[in-house]
């Protein structure tokens, strides 16, 4: 693995395409767009963003074939740096859906809003290039490269509505807590290799099952890399900053943050935990457990006092994080499958959901109390009813993915022993089926006090319905015939397991 | 594979409800025939099931099974016995009329959407042999009664909906787990990963003390569904602020998923733990007879009262199904049809009180019976039925479920015995009170049943006299399918049903037979 002396390593480009592509495609449009500056484009910007995305998916998933099933041969490449196995590409194609979907959303949100469209678009391709590196980075230093191209672009992002001090307030917050996290990260890849001499997970694995390590250092090491990215994937107690950040990030971006950022944190929690420290499950399993429980209980919780639907939705991103971490506790492969099923499910309900309430919330991004939401079925009876079937997806009502994806991960805590574990998060979701009834309760039973602006008209722009029917298509399409999704999420194994 | 016609009953609703969100909001004729078309062609197939229906085979008919989701094990398997048979039945004969029998007032589409929508869900629980499939189903009517409550109820109608959704949530998780546990340790076993119903109640090697977990795991669920004292709370909210047609459903089909699954799933894949833990539910069912009783008693609003009485009933079905006797079987799945037709036209009948009066207070009515002779007496009929009177459908179940249980567990059935004095107390002393004495005020002008309400009581009260005269061909259908289910529990647990009941001459036919002769 550690070579002494330096031989530049044979770059796999294939490895890297979707990446290369992202990155290419974002620089591309930065420079282009300098000339157009003041001519009048029409959506250019988010086909050309589309495009680019498409490319970059395609690239990938053309390899599927190649790495999984039983002749397919999962690969390494920069010096073992980066992987390519199933689970790499479905991550590829999770943060690919949700770049598809947040361009689709932000299309009309930028025109209402007048905010500079290619800029949004760069940092967007390049905060999922990042995200893309976290998911097949098989080394932790490319685990933190990914990790910080990912958060600066989302950074920005989340300051883009620059007219509105909340949006501002909601980017230092991030930045702050983010680097923070990034800095513990760091911390714990630097006591990782302390205890094993490598950064490298396939390195990490072979140290430690050849040599009995001290605990402490080691302990440390992998302590502190699950609280870096536990940050990431909002998990508490690591959760303070989501609801801020949620609520004062433009709404479009609040959903790609939701979606990717959550993703790419899983992908590489799963990755390190299951591939570097694996044979150390014992000991992480009981802090993982902790976690999830801490985050199914508070965010449900929480959520339900809400009255700011953002800030309930990212109470509920937090107790989707505990449902993911359920798989991960379980350390199986139906962990691993459960786990990956529900991130994909979650990307397409939660940019769903924030899609409609982009529209709702009309212009100045601001129309996001549970007042606004009164009566609404009256107004806008479809879009409503798509609402109301994400937020049932998101409670787990059955003929949807969403209750594919929590049966998923409570299949896998029950086969490995973790009864408590799945009662407790089958009784969260009552809690959480609470506070999504409550905002279905508001929208068709509320219209006693009618909205807070019934003559304002609620547009909804071509692109976000495209948006919208994409999401309810996958939401529904996956709950009634489940069979080609959970296969893609099953087969999309680790390499080295 | 053939195709099933159990596979239309779900779908032929499904499509109802897309034809009906399809069509336009103000054409209210064009959704009426719509959505009744449809639910009222569900009717007639499950009637085409009855016929079909071979009534000497104990097993399952019409079934279908393929996969669905093979990775997991999962899949499609629909199929009718006896103890289903004749709920199916029901839903195929209520939903109509829950559908056009009472006046909407608002949004016909969304409400016959839902209701479609309900029917096809409560087909599938019925009709599921896969857990899986089940839980769906399960899972699945709670949304679209949830939307019926909350959008055409009552004035408390938003506490009550989510109260009755989040009760039967919590009742669903601990089942979600348990299936799930069933499942891998069946896995574990045997090797094989499967959601099949029987499969997994044939090959079991569970420990005593999983399977009784397992057991009140499923029974928490089913237990809130009935519901069974003391998790009923949900139950008068839920009923009293339910618009008419919700509540007929309600107390017609979805009490009755609770009691069946006790029946399906409780004793066919725990027949131990079942039988063990028997006594406790027989407590509570006798707990609940009494006091459901008593509380109908004190209350002022009548369709309360209505809801108290199902707890009640709803007790006697749970001792039936926990006496584990082949006649208090019969009796229970009896029973929940009965229950289903009479508080179902109880509730329309009071429903029709409320469009007139706009109250549905005690004190507030009275006299009725000068100005409404017909109507009166529909509401006799219904209520004697109610009570348990000879001849009339509700006595032949109860009378069943108390010989059982007294075979069995003596002393329980001797308590719940006072249950059915207690009914004719307060259904009597209610009618009393809302009929009788001269009408004064608003009373004075209550308006006679109309025509449009007198079709719709029709086919409940043929049923009501039918059930009550002859009930040999429904318990003829019903008894080869609750044998079976007695011979699986003594198979595999030290249940062994009393041979007394053998030796006297009371076997079911007979049963039956005594039963016309107390007439």
């Amino acid at each position: 693995m550690n070579s002494s002396g330096f031989t530049p390593p044979q770059v796999e480009w294939a490895i890297l395409a979707p990446e290369l592509i992202l990155i290419t495609g974002a620089l591309v449009l930065l420079l282009v767009s300098t000339f157009f500056r003041h001519r009048p484009v029409g959506n250019s910007w988010s086909m050309f963003t589309l495009a680019v995305t498409g490319a970059a998916l395609i690239s990938t998933i053309g390899l599927w074939r190649d790495v999984t099933g039983p002749e397919g041969v999962p690969r390494l490449g920069l010096a073992d740096a980066v992987a390519l196995d199933g689970f790499a590409v479905l991550v590829t194609v999770i943060i690919c859906a949700a770049v598809a979907l947040a361009v689709l959303v932000a299309d009309g949100f930028l025109w209402n809003e007048r905010l500079d469209q290619p800029a949004f678009y760069v940092l967007l391709l390049l905060s999922a290039a990042g995200g893309l590196l976290m998911g097949k980075a098989n080394d932790l230093i490319v685990v933190f490269l990914g990790l910080e191209i990912l958060s600066i672009a989302l950074y920005v992002l989340a300051a883009f509505h620059r007219g509105k001090p909340r949006s501002s307030e909601a980017a230092i917050k991030y930045f702050v807590l983010g680097s923070f996290s990034s800095a513990i990260f760091l911390y714990g890849v630097a006591l990782t290799y302390g205890a094993t001499g490598t950064t490298n997970l396939g390195g990490i694995t072979a140290f430690l099952r050849s040599n009995i390590v001290p605990g402490g250092v080691l302990y440390g090491g992998f302590g502190l890399l699950l609280v870096g990215l536990g940050f990431k994937v909002a998990a508490v107690p690591f959760h303070m900053w989501t609801p801020d950040v949620y609520q004062g990030s433009p709404t479009p971006v609040t959903g790609f943050m939701a979606a990717a950022a959550k993703a790419a944190g899983f992908a590489a929690l799963l990755r390190i935990f299951f591939s570097a420290f694996g044979d150390q499950r014992l000991d992480w399993q009981p802090i993982v457990w902790a976690l999830a429980v801490a985050s199914l209980v508070v965010g449900s919780v929480l959520a339900v006092v809400q009255t700011d639907v953002k800030r309930m939705l990212a109470y509920s991103s937090i107790s989707h994080a505990g449902y993911i971490l359920i798989g991960l506790q379980a350390a199986t492969e139906r962990g691993i499958a459960g786990s990956l099923f529900y991130l994909l499910a979650y990307t397409f309900m939660v940019l769903g959901s924030f899609a409609v309430v982009t529209v709702v919330a009309g212009p100045g991004d601001d129309s996001h109390h549970l007042d606004n939401y009164r009566g609404l079925a009256k107004r806008r009876p479809g879009l409503t009813l798509c609402l109301t079937l994400f937020l049932l997806a998101q409670a787990g009502v059955p003929f949807t993915a969403g209750f594919l994806a929590k049966f998923g991960v409570i299949a896998a805590a029950v086969e490995s022993g973790s009864y408590a574990l799945a009662v407790i998060a089958m009784l969260a979701a009552v809690v959480a089926t609470f506070f999504y009834l409550r905002l279905i309760v508001v929208m068709y039973m509320g219209g006693e006090t009618e909205a807070a602006s019934p003559d304002r008209a609620i547009e909804l722009p071509l692109a976000g319905a495209l948006a919208i029917g994409l999401a309810l298509a996958f939401t529904v399409g996956a709950g009634l015939l489940p069979e080609p999704v959970l296969n893609f999420a099953r087969n999309a194994t680790l390499i080295g397991l | 594979m053939e195709f099933s016609l159990l596979n239309l009953l779900i779908l032929v609703p499904v499509v109802g409800a897309v034809a009906v969100a399809l069509v336009p909001k103000d054409n209210d004729k064009a959704l009426t025939a719509t959505g009744f078309g449809a639910a009222l062609a569900t009717g007639l197939l499950t009637l085409v099931v009855l016929s079909g229906f071979d009534a000497s085979d104990g097993d399952l008919q019409f079934v279908t099974d393929r996969w669905w989701v093979e990775t997991f094990g999962i899949s499609w398997k629909l199929g009718i016995d006896g103890i289903s048979l004749f709920l199916v039945v029901l839903g195929g004969v209520l939903f109509p009329i829950a559908m056009v029998g009472p006046n909407i007032h608002h949004d016909r589409k969304g409400y016959l959407a839902w209701m479609l929508v309900l029917e096809a869900g409560s087909m599938g629980v019925f009709l599921a042999r896969d857990l899986f499939v089940f839980f769906l189903f399960w899972e699945l009517v709670l949304v679209p009664m949830y939307f019926l409550i909350g959008g055409w109820g009552y004035e408390r109608r938003v506490y009550a909906t989510l109260k009755f959704f989040l009760y039967t949530m919590v009742g669903s998780a601990l089942m979600l787990v348990a299936i799930l546990a069933l499942v891998f340790l069946h896995q574990k076993a045997t090797g094989t990963l499967t959601f099949d119903l029987d499969e997994l109640a044939a090959n079991q090697s569970l420990a005593e003390g999983t399977a009784r977990w397992l057991f009140l795991a499923f029974a928490a669920s089913f237990a809130i569904k009935v519901p069974i004292f003391p998790v009923h709370t949900w139950l008068p909210d839920a009923h009293t602020e339910a618009p008419t047609g919700g509540s007929v459903i309600l107390a017609g089909i979805m009490l009755k998923l609770g009691t069946y699954g006790f029946m399906r799933f409780g004793l066919y894949l725990f027949p131990q733990a079942a039988v063990d833990l028997a006594p406790w539910f027989l407590t509570l069912g006798v707990i609940g007879i009494i006091y459901g009783a008593l509380v109908a008693t004190v209350q002022r609003d009548l369709k309360r009262l209505v809801a108290y009485s199902s707890v009640a009933h709803l007790g006697f079905i749970v001792i039936g199904i926990f006496g584990l006797s082949t006649q208090g079987l019969e009796g229970g799945v009896l029973q929940m049809v009965n229950h289903g037709i009479s508080t179902g036209a109880l509730f329309l009948l009071v429903g029709m009180i409320y469009e007139r009066r706009h109250t549905r207070q005690i004190a507030e009515l009275g006299g009725l019976q000068k100005v409404a002779p017909v109507f009166a007496a529909v509401f006799t009929v219904v209520m004697l039925s109610s009570i348990g009177l000879p001849g009339l459908n509700g006595f032949v179940g109860e009378f069943l479920v108390l010989i059982g249980t007294f075979v069995t567990h003596r002393w329980w059935a001797v308590v719940a015995t006072v249950g059915v004095i207690l009914a004719a107390l307060y259904l009597l002393w209610a009618y009393q009170r809302v009929f009788h004495g001269t009408p004064e005020g608003a009373n004075a002008n209550f308006l006679e049943m109309t025509t449009r309400e007198r079709l719709v009581m029709a086919p409940l009260l043929a049923l009501i006299v039918f059930m009550g005269v002859y009930p040999k061909p429904v318990l003829d259908r019903i008894a080869p399918s609750v044998a079976t289910l007695v011979d699986h529990v003594e198979a595999r647990s030290d249940y062994r049903e009393p041979v007394i009941v053998v030796a006297e001459p009371a076997d079911h036919n007979e049963t039956s037979d005594t039963a016309e002769a107390h007439e």
